[in-house]
């Protein structure tokens, strides 16, 4: 019924490895953005609180969108070498 | 005016489009095949993918909607920024590579791939359609709200112009033009707006915003002394109707008064020695006959003011006047210490009118880089503490679900490139939404801000820098649009054309009639598209992308996440989650007390209190798949050994 990806893939051993990875790091990342909703919810005036100048709502913020990033950078690192391990 | 219509946008937007026309027409000659017409053969570079993510992904909603919000209510504004960009890390963890291993040309062929089923391919095709109906509508309605004072037309015509533009890319080369569009509109939208952030911290905050060499609107505050007989003694020219006190606008705090033949509105403030200080407001009359006025002239004379300024601007504990060019973290902590007016709403009824007022609210700066202001956070209810966490669910699980999102990893060679794609989507949206803070932020504080439409705010921002960044920015927000739209148009012709044609009605269609059934679908969609974005005229841009958040989030994300991790799913478990998530998303949606409002009801007669349905729908949507797919083990292994024998 034309199913499968429009181009031929490599067979890739890693996809166990990497998926578990990623379910890994998925939660440890929803924890952090989980407890961002909780405390919004819950104390919102924790937000208000001022640290290095800035609102924790301000710090929290930017914590959340740039760990994404490095997050996923770190994620990326550890796949490539899987693959480059796995399917010698 | 608050607006000017540019001979620049204008001519920026046609080279635009003449651009990406002509990219189409060029494509198109190599898009004889459904793999080229529908996943753009498949070799598209991840660099080039991940930006056409940004492109896709970041529409008229977060372009226009989120500087808006975040310029009337502050970090509640940003809030909507983190969600959504939190919801990438659902993508790339946990979709991104089986999305790519699984499917051909859309989310339903990803779901699909273990079973053949029909009754997926049925459920799936139509969450699709339904989904990109419902990103498509603000993503219309956009154009015709930008088109409508930018240029000077009506908003049919801004409808009709992306409409058509739309239809063409993608009925020429498919997903290869779309990708390119995508491309080069992303790309703009990051370039142009880090160009107007960087000269919004080199302008810096003042207490008397700069706009474009144009004077800001000092709101006056009048002295005022009630008389013997009762009237309100003003001076200055104004007049007080003699029952001022007794009339609507004065039960509900307000005076109105009349100078040189014109009305203006102030609230009434106590003052010293038994006076009254009255405060300058807006106000907006629509009278019983339909027409309006603006502060009690027609628009065109200007009297409506743009608003947004700070009271008092602190820094080091300092009160200044101006801060000068000042670092990201300098402007962010010069904001916290200072009080910035913004602006209340209130309507008032009087003699058939009704006048909609807009008040000054002295707001610290600390209390507008912090939650609550438009989400209810403090002492609330229980119900309201529901609504926002089960918004910022969907926000969350709303990306990873969205089907024009979904299809471009059929546009990349290999796993790997469908991961690093994500990544550089990650990096290229996040650095966006760090930068609608400060564009927000920026025109809260420049005086550009057009009370009866905040969506304005940011290419408003860029007009008080002078015209030739409000024409760029003005012509890159009609780019932002055709480059969504085109996205769900491509999601919604393969829906019909590969999902339903083709797949579940078996028309077995040769490799040229799918391409020809596809483009044939997409200019019917578009046309759909530009009919929905006329009668959806003035209704809110990201209250409608909200609800294909909501419905893909309990839709798809509960049949994608068990698919792949739950050995026991089964085709009907699969089909009844998203049906069951379907209707109980859109159920819950079309009976919130949002609706009400909107079919001329109160609120509080709504039957649910909630106005986001996602922490009910998401839960019901993976409850029904376990419990469908527990009932109807037998047909596991059947379908499994049908699928494989296929």
């Amino acid at each position: 019924m034309g199913h499968g990806p429009a181009v031929k893939l490599e067979k890739d051993k890693s996809t166990p490895y990497k998926s578990k990875l990623g379910i890994k790091f998925f939660l440890f990342y929803t924890a952090l953005y989980a407890s961002f909703v909780v405390i919004n919810s819950v104390k919102p005036s924790i937000m208000q609180k001022v640290y290095m100048g800035q609102t924790v709502a301000v710090l929290y913020g930017f914590f959340l969108i740039i760990f994404a990033f490095i997050l996923a950078m770190f994620y990326n690192r550890l796949c490539t070498a899987a693959e480059t391990r796995m399917n010698k | 005016m608050i607006y000017t219509q540019s001979p620049l946008a204008i001519g920026l937007f046609v080279a635009f489009v003449l651009f990406v026309l002509s990219l189409s027409f060029y494509l198109a000659r190599r898009t004889t095949s459904s793999d080229s017409y529908y996943a753009a053969g498949g070799n598209i570079h991840w660099m080039v993918n991940g930006i056409a993510f940004a492109g896709d992904y970041l529409s008229a909603a977060s372009f226009l909607g989120i500087c808006g919000m975040i310029a009337t209510a502050g970090y509640d504004g940003w809030m909507y920024s983190i969600g959504y960009l939190a919801g990438w890390i659902v993508a790339l963890f946990v979709v991104a590579e089986p999305m790519k291993r699984l499917g051909k040309y859309t989310f339903t062929d990803a779901l699909d791939s273990k079973f053949n089923s029909k009754s997926i391919q049925l459920a799936a095709a139509v969450s699709t359609l339904m989904i990109s109906v419902f990103y498509l509508i603000p993503q219309m309605v956009g154009a015709g709200v930008l088109v409508k004072p930018l240029l000077g037309m009506p908003h049919w015509v801004g409808v009709c112009i992306v409409g058509i533009v739309v239809t063409l890319i993608v009925a020429t080369a498919g997903m290869a033009s779309t990708t390119y569009v995508q491309f080069f509109k992303g790309g703009l939208l990051l370039v142009v707006s880090a160009t107007v952030v960087i000269m919004v911290l080199f302008r810096g905050l003042s207490t008397s915003p700069e706009n474009n060499g144009l004077p800001y609107h000092e709101f006056k505050t009048l002295e005022a002394s009630v008389a013997a007989d009762g009237s309100l003694e003003v001076g200055k020219g104004y007049q007080a109707p003699a029952d001022w006190r007794s009339t609507e606008f004065g039960e509900a705090g307000y005076v109105k008064l009349s100078k040189d033949g014109r009305n203006t509105v102030w609230r009434i403030m106590e003052g010293e020695n038994g006076g009254y200080l009255l405060e300058e407001t807006l106000h907006v009359t629509e009278k019983a006959d339909g027409t309006q006025l603006y502060n009690g002239a027609p628009k065109e004379a200007g009297k409506f003011f743009p608003v947004g300024h700070i009271k008092e601007l602190r820094v080091d504990g300092q009160e200044v006047a101006a801060t000068g060019a000042v670092g990201p973290f300098a402007y962010l902590s010069a904001i916290k210490d200072s009080t910035i007016i913004l602006w209340g709403k209130e309507y008032i009824k009087q003699g058939g009118n009704t006048y909609t007022v807009y008040y000054q609210k002295p707001t610290p700066g600390a209390r507008i880089l912090r939650p609550g202001l438009k989400f209810k956070v403090d002492n609330a209810t229980a119900t309201e503490k529901f609504n926002f966490i089960s918004l910022m669910l969907a926000l969350f699980c709303g990306t990873a679900a969205l089907p024009h999102i979904l299809i471009r990893y059929y546009t990349v060679p290999s796993q790997a490139a469908a991961r690093k794609s994500t990544i550089v989507a990650i990096a290229s949206i996040g650095f966006f939404y760090i930068l609608t803070l400060f564009l927000g932020l920026g025109a809260m504080t420049s005086g550009v801000i057009n009370m009866t439409d905040n969506n304005m705010s940011a290419p408003l921002l860029a007009l008080s820098f002078g015209v030739v960044l409000f024409a760029i920015i003005s012509s890159l927000a009609f780019a932002t649009v055709l480059g969504t739209v085109s996205g769900l148009i491509v999601a919604a012709s393969g829906a019909v054309a590969h999902d339903l044609m083709d797949n579940f009605l078996g028309m077995n269609m040769s490799d040229k009639g799918k391409v020809l059934a596809g483009k044939t679908v997409a200019i019917i969609v578009g046309c759909i598209a530009i009919y929905l974005g006329i009668i959806f005229e003035g209704m809110n841009v990201s209250f409608l992308v909200g609800w294909a958040f909501a419905v893909a989030a309990s839709a798809n994300l509960p049949a994608i996440v068990m698919l792949l991790f739950w050995s026991k799913t089964t085709a009907q478990g699969v089909s009844s989650s998203i049906l069951v998530g379907l209707v109980a998303a859109l159920g819950l949606i079309l009976v919130s007390p949002d609706m009400w409002t909107r079919y001329g009801l109160l609120p509080s007669d709504a039957p649910v209190a909630f106005n986001s349905p996602a922490l009910i729908s998401i839960p019901l949507a993976f409850i029904t798949l376990v419990i469908v797919s527990l009932l109807t083990q037998k047909g596991v292994t059947n379908e499994a050994t049908e699928a494989a024998e296929a």
